[in-house]
């Protein structure tokens, strides 16, 4: 340890492992993990968003799963919490989930084409 | 490095350790094979949570869920449904996270939330064996800070301006230490830490050395390069051997990132760090005493002055502070003297750690802003007393303070408020005592302790503690006198003025705040020879009342065959045979056997 900014680096690296502990504003992203996500694929879209998160280094964003989310057949789902703001993605894979990432948690830019809302036959 | 959605806490504390906490982990290491989710949840072991009474306590992040008495067979539920379906085991929470089904946040909890952690910050947050945890929690940012941009004297003048008070007991104003350590002649000098927590049930040094080794190391450094040393010593008793071996792994890691050794930070300051064992003898917690056994030598004290800020170790000028005062000093130095200073009351700033134990719902540990009344801790922290008894008495200050009654309930917590009830900070020992507790017996429970860890040099202590032991004795034997009650008010203030150490001038203590508080239960023990809480077991007896429904389960119970009576007559106790060991009413399925 030579000096403080080499403290400084290795703090940096070390919080994003552990901020999910402390950090309860940031950016949460939540995956349906229920039996139907599950089956539907949610397991390496959320390590695709981890892995995503990871390589780019952002810091201050939760990836968590939650159960059923009630729509199964859009599975599947993630939901984005920013804040008050809510943006339920749908029928994700794990290319959408590298684009949620660069678009919407890098610069800030709700990937309309995939949320819910734009949901068509 | 790996990123994980999800954290799982285990504490590995001393208390959830002995009630299997590492066989937890394995477990859950084995679950997450088997359900191949090593890779998205990460197991950490940490320091102590505080709620012991709970444990073992798993904490699941990011929820914040938190998991109490958890057993090894609990494993699998939490991993099948909490880690993989994201479903929390509400059954498994502890009972106060769960209010109306939702679930609450930790920090939601009532025991959480009037505490306020400064000492206690990292326990139970970070991995105590993991330094990069530690650093990433801003750990030894402060050292960073005092070597790269601050004067030894900047560094003193923080802490004087803190006004932080010693942690240990004493209350003596840290800041002014330093600068007496600082001032000092001497080629030489010592930074020494004391770890000799003798206190029955006293855990609080424990508990932060478990959870937050690094803390100690970062502080001592500080210390060291404030007062110009360049070795420092942990004192700490062999008794702790969780404590021991996070600490030296803190120390060997420091070492190894070059926070602790030679030219630390690129600048010239170098500094080592050295575990002393104590055998557990209490004596050692006072200063001369535990310098004299860092040095090889029988661990007794010795006359004040020279004090150790001028001859300490090896003759050498040494500054001496408890844990959980280097444990404030970090974030002192980060957050500025004025923020520190801005909790607590007049005279005692910052927060202070109690080790809550005896007749009381929520045992384990707490860190509370200096202020906090004794009824808040004990009622909205601890959770009150079980079974709907009445409270009695909070004992502070270990073998050293006093029982403070129900009457000062409401009384802030300070250093001064507390020595003017007649009891003392102490270290953080915090004993409930309800209707059930006989005060004369506790008094002669601490003076058994103290008897025993006398270290003999002085008479007053070692003979004095003794005669006031043989007097209680007799008392809580049903054959004491009224002049027995003088007397031993009389031995008590003297041995309190003529004793050497800090052992012996506080030994009456106990003694003193009974009898200021409850002569009237001594005086009942003389004069009725009655106990009036029935716990003195010569001055009671056990009696079978008129409920009794006859059902002879006392009469198996007994192992002297003292009861007898007819099935489904109400049965009687031969008072004659009776041992007094109150198996019958243990047993007894109707509460119909009382001992008055």
């Amino acid at each position: 340890m030579k000096s403080i900014a080499d403290l400084e680096k290795i703090r940096e690296a070390a919080l994003e492992r552990v901020n999910l502990r402390s950090d309860r504003q940031g950016i949460r992203i939540v995956v349906g993990m229920a039996t139907c996500g599950i089956a539907a694929g949610a397991r390496p879209v959320m390590m695709s968003f981890l892995d995503e998160i990871k390589k780019r280094g952002i810091e201050h964003v939760v990836v968590t799963q939650t159960g059923c989310i009630g729509a199964c057949q859009y599975e599947p789902i993630v939901e984005v919490y920013d804040g008050d703001e809510k943006t339920t993605y749908i029928e994700m894979t794990v290319d959408k989930a590298k684009r949620v990432v660069l678009e919407h948690i890098v610069n800030g830019n709700i990937v309309d084409g995939y949320t819910i809302g734009s949901y068509k036959k | 490095m790996e990123l994980f959605r999800s954290h799982v806490l285990v504490c590995a504390g001393t208390g959830c350790t002995s009630s299997a906490s590492l066989k937890i982990i394995e477990e859950f290491e084995k679950q997450l094979e088997e359900n191949n989710l090593e890779k998205e949840v990460k197991i950490v072991q940490t320091g102590c949570f505080g709620l012991c009474e709970a444990g073992p306590v798993v904490i699941v992040y990011p929820e914040g869920a938190f998991y109490s008495h958890i057993k090894v067979e609990d494993v699998k539920r939490i991993t099948e449904e909490h880690l993989l379906k994201g479903r929390v085991v509400t059954d498994l929470l502890y009972k106060d996270a769960v209010i109306e089904n939702q679930v609450r946040d930790i920090d939601e909890v009532d025991f959480y939330k009037k505490q306020k952690r400064i000492a206690l910050r990292n326990c139970g947050l970070i991995n105590p064996e993991d330094i990069e945890e530690y650093i990433a929690f801003d750990g030894y940012k402060a050292l960073a800070k005092v070597l790269t941009e601050m004067k030894p004297e900047e560094v003193i003048e923080i802490i004087k301006e803190s006004k932080l008070r010693g942690r240990g007991g004493g209350g003596f104003p840290a800041g002014l230490k330093w600068e007496f350590a600082a001032k000092a002649e001497g080629d030489e000098k010592y930074v020494a830490c004391n770890a000799d927590e003798g206190d029955p049930g006293a855990f609080m040094d424990r508990s932060v050395l478990e959870g937050d080794p690094h803390v100690i190391v970062e502080a001592m450094t500080i210390a060291g390069y404030a007062i110009g040393a360049n070795k420092g010593y942990v004192y700490i008793r062999a008794e702790y051997p969780i404590a021991v071996k996070r600490l030296q792994l803190a120390i060997d890691d420091a070492k190894r990132m070059g926070l602790l050794g030679e030219k630390i930070f690129n600048t010239g300051f170098d500094f080592d760090l050295e575990i002393r064992l104590g055998a557990g003898a209490f004596v050692c917690g006072e200063e001369t005493a535990l310098i004299n056994s860092i040095e090889g030598k029988r661990g007794m004290p010795r006359p004040r002055p020279p004090f150790p800020a001028n001859k300490g170790i090896w003759n050498k000028p040494t500054l001496l502070n408890n844990v959980e005062t280097y444990a404030n000093i970090p974030q002192i130095i980060l957050n500025g003297p004025e923020w520190f200073k801005s909790i607590g009351t007049e005279t005692s700033k910052g927060t202070k750690v109690f080790a809550l134990g005896g007749k009381i719902n929520n045992t384990g540990l707490v860190e509370i802003p200096m202020g906090t009344t004794l009824r808040e801790v004990i009622y909205e922290i601890g959770g009150g007393i079980p079974g709907g008894k009445e409270f009695k008495a909070v004992q502070t200050g270990g073998p050293s303070g006093g029982c403070i009654p129900a009457e000062h309930i409401d009384t802030p917590i300070d250093y001064d408020n507390l020595i003017e009830l007649g009891s003392m900070m102490g270290s953080g020992g915090m004993i409930v005592m309800d209707e059930d507790n006989c005060m004369v017996d506790i008094a002669r429970f601490f003076l058994d302790f103290t008897v025993d860890e006398s270290c003999g040099k002085c008479p007053p202590c070692r003979i004095g503690t003794k005669r006031m032991l043989e007097i209680l004795d007799k008392i809580t034997e049903g054959n004491g006198t009224m002049e027995d009650i003088d007397n031993l008010e009389r031995l008590a203030k003297n041995i309190k003025a003529a004793s050497l150490c800090g052992l012996g001038q506080t030994a009456p203590n106990p003694v003193l705040s009974t009898l200021q508080y409850f002569r009237e239960e001594y005086e009942a023990h003389v004069l009725e020879h009655r106990c009036p809480a029935g716990a003195c077991k010569a001055l009671s007896n056990y009696y079978i009342l008129e409920t009794c429904k006859g059902c002879g389960i006392c009469m198996k119970a007994c192992p002297v065959e003292a009861i007898s009576g007819e099935r489904k007559q109400v049965h009687v106790i031969d008072l004659d045979v009776c041992i007094k060991c109150g198996e019958c009413m243990a047993k007894c399925p109707f509460d119909a056997i009382v001992r008055r």
